[in-house]
């Protein structure tokens, strides 16, 4: 189902995109599996419609949306950014979708809104790899308010300019391309604004492996492998990773004076 | 000279089912979106499985009674060491492009990664004495404590893997429990239980 795109271009890079088959076959969903191809096969039990996102928290005007009331109030832009997963591979990704800014100011945050926390659907049903606790269920993330409403921060409702495939995170999950991809939770159900720094998922499961930040870094590596370097899927050979997945010009003024060895 | 044995060359072709399946995929697309990583965990997986029934060999025939099996012990062996070969190959050659720096860098600053270079190098002698000639020149006793090192690269092989996993514990943990098993049946006990169990003695 194709989607209307009323802007194009913006933030976009002019590198070749991964393969639609890549993009919706080689994906870490944990919700539906661990296995990379998992996603794909299994994901087709996710109900997307009826699909509610509640907004809520340090706002003046908390809300329940409805995914069409979103897709119909918000003018959707392509975005071709850059992906750099935490294990060292990459693609390029031609998203659809409109800026998270835009959403969080139809709530109005008040100045109690330090962070935005955001959490995935919890349905066994529907998810079955919730059924067994691989991972600490619903699955959470968060960001600072200054990430979250960097013009860069897409909530994103397809890819290749079609509706998002479930297992790419249907019906709407976030982008954040200068994080890890574990940043960008998929299938958001609630999304809250809050004074405090929130708990993420995969920082609770190994916190000296995958940060709050998580801002893709060449210098700091994992503590099993090096980040420095980047398999592209569809290229054999790797490339060097860049500071903030290459978006350093937009977004390395958010963490001046910040220890990034410190705050990974 | 020995006579023709149908069970051997019926499991040497077994053993080589695997490796056709890679190529198959590898050849079809069948690798999936990234391949370095695939025919990494598959050489890696038929490696800990082929160990593994490698060790199976003297329980099966002290307990079961299976002393047919007792003479494909060398083969099984030397199929986990020839894709123990093909993981590392991987790895140095289409993950690591020969880039030794790197290479170095991964074996001696993160321990999943020593524990399995130790593993692979605990085999390299054990395939080099493989041979009926080694055996003769080394002498049973000392072949046979020499061989004893592969008890140590199973338990390594099993160490690297579970250090590897993000989340779920359960693939290097049936690896460990198989394992843990197959060390257990080799206990003086597991050998008392034989006549309770009904087995053949195999004497």
């Amino acid at each position: 189902e194709r989607l209307e795109v009323a802007v194009r271009g913006r933030f976009s890079t002019d590198e070749a995109p991964t393969s639609y088959a890549s993009v919706t076959g080689y994906n870490n969903f944990y919700e539906f599996g661990v296995n990379k191809r998992d996603p794909a096969r299994l994901a087709g039990s996710l109900r997307t419609r009826p699909w509610t996102v509640v907004v809520e928290g340090a706002c003046e005007r908390p809300r329940t949306f409805d995914i069409d009331e979103l897709l119909r109030r918000f003018p959707l832009e392509e975005r071709v950014y850059r992906l750099r997963c935490v294990e060292a591979w990459s693609m390029v990704i031609p998203w659809v979708g409109f800026p998270l800014a835009a959403l969080l100011k139809a709530v109005q945050p008040t100045s109690e809104a330090r962070y935005v926390a955001f959490e995935t659907l919890h349905d066994p049903e529907q998810m079955p790899g919730q059924r067994r606790r691989i991972l600490d269920w619903p699955y959470r993330e968060g960001l600072r308010i200054d990430e979250a409403v960097h013009p860069l921060a897409l909530i994103a409702v397809g890819l290749y300019g079609e509706v998002l495939p479930n297992q790419n995170g249907a019906p709407l999950r976030l982008v954040v391309p200068w994080k890890y991809g574990f940043k960008s939770i998929k299938s958001i159900v609630r999304i809250r604004l809050v004074p405090e720094q929130p708990p993420t998922t995969w920082h609770m499961a190994a916190p000296d492996e995958y940060g709050f930040y998580a801002n893709v870094n060449p210098d700091v590596p994992h503590p099993r492998w090096s980040q420095r370097r980047e398999r592209r899927i569809g290229e054999l050979r790797k490339r060097p990773t860049l500071p903030f997945n290459g978006y350093a010009e937009e977004v390395a003024h958010l963490y001046a004076g910040m220890d990034l060895r410190r705050f990974y | 000279m020995r006579s023709p044995d149908p069970g051997k060359a019926a499991l040497f072709l077994l053993c080589l089912l695997p490796l056709g399946g890679l190529l198959w995929d590898a050849a079809s697309g069948g690798l999936g979106a990234n391949p370095v990583e695939a025919l990494s965990r598959r050489t890696g997986d038929w490696t800990l499985r082929l160990l593994l029934a490698t060790l199976a060999v003297t329980p099966l025939r002290r307990l079961a009674g299976w002393r047919w099996i007792a003479r494909q012990r060398r083969m099984l062996g030397l199929f986990a060491f020839f894709y123990a070969c093909l993981h590392v190959a991987n790895y140095l050659v289409l993950d690591q492009w020969l880039e030794w720096a790197e290479i170095v860098a991964d074996v001696l600053e993160r321990p999943w990664v020593t524990v399995g270079a130790v593993g692979f190098l605990l085999l390299v002698p054990l395939a080099a004495t493989s041979t009926d000639a080694a055996l003769r020149r080394l002498g049973g006793r000392r072949w046979k404590r020499l061989h004893r090192a592969v008890y140590l690269a199973a338990g390594l092989g099993v160490l690297h893997y579970l250090w590897l996993v993000k989340a779920d514990l359960t693939p290097p943990l049936a690896y460990g429990a198989v394992l843990a098993v197959l060390l257990l049946a080799r206990l003086p006990l597991a050998a008392a239980l034989r006549p309770a169990l009904g087995a053949p003695s195999g004497r």
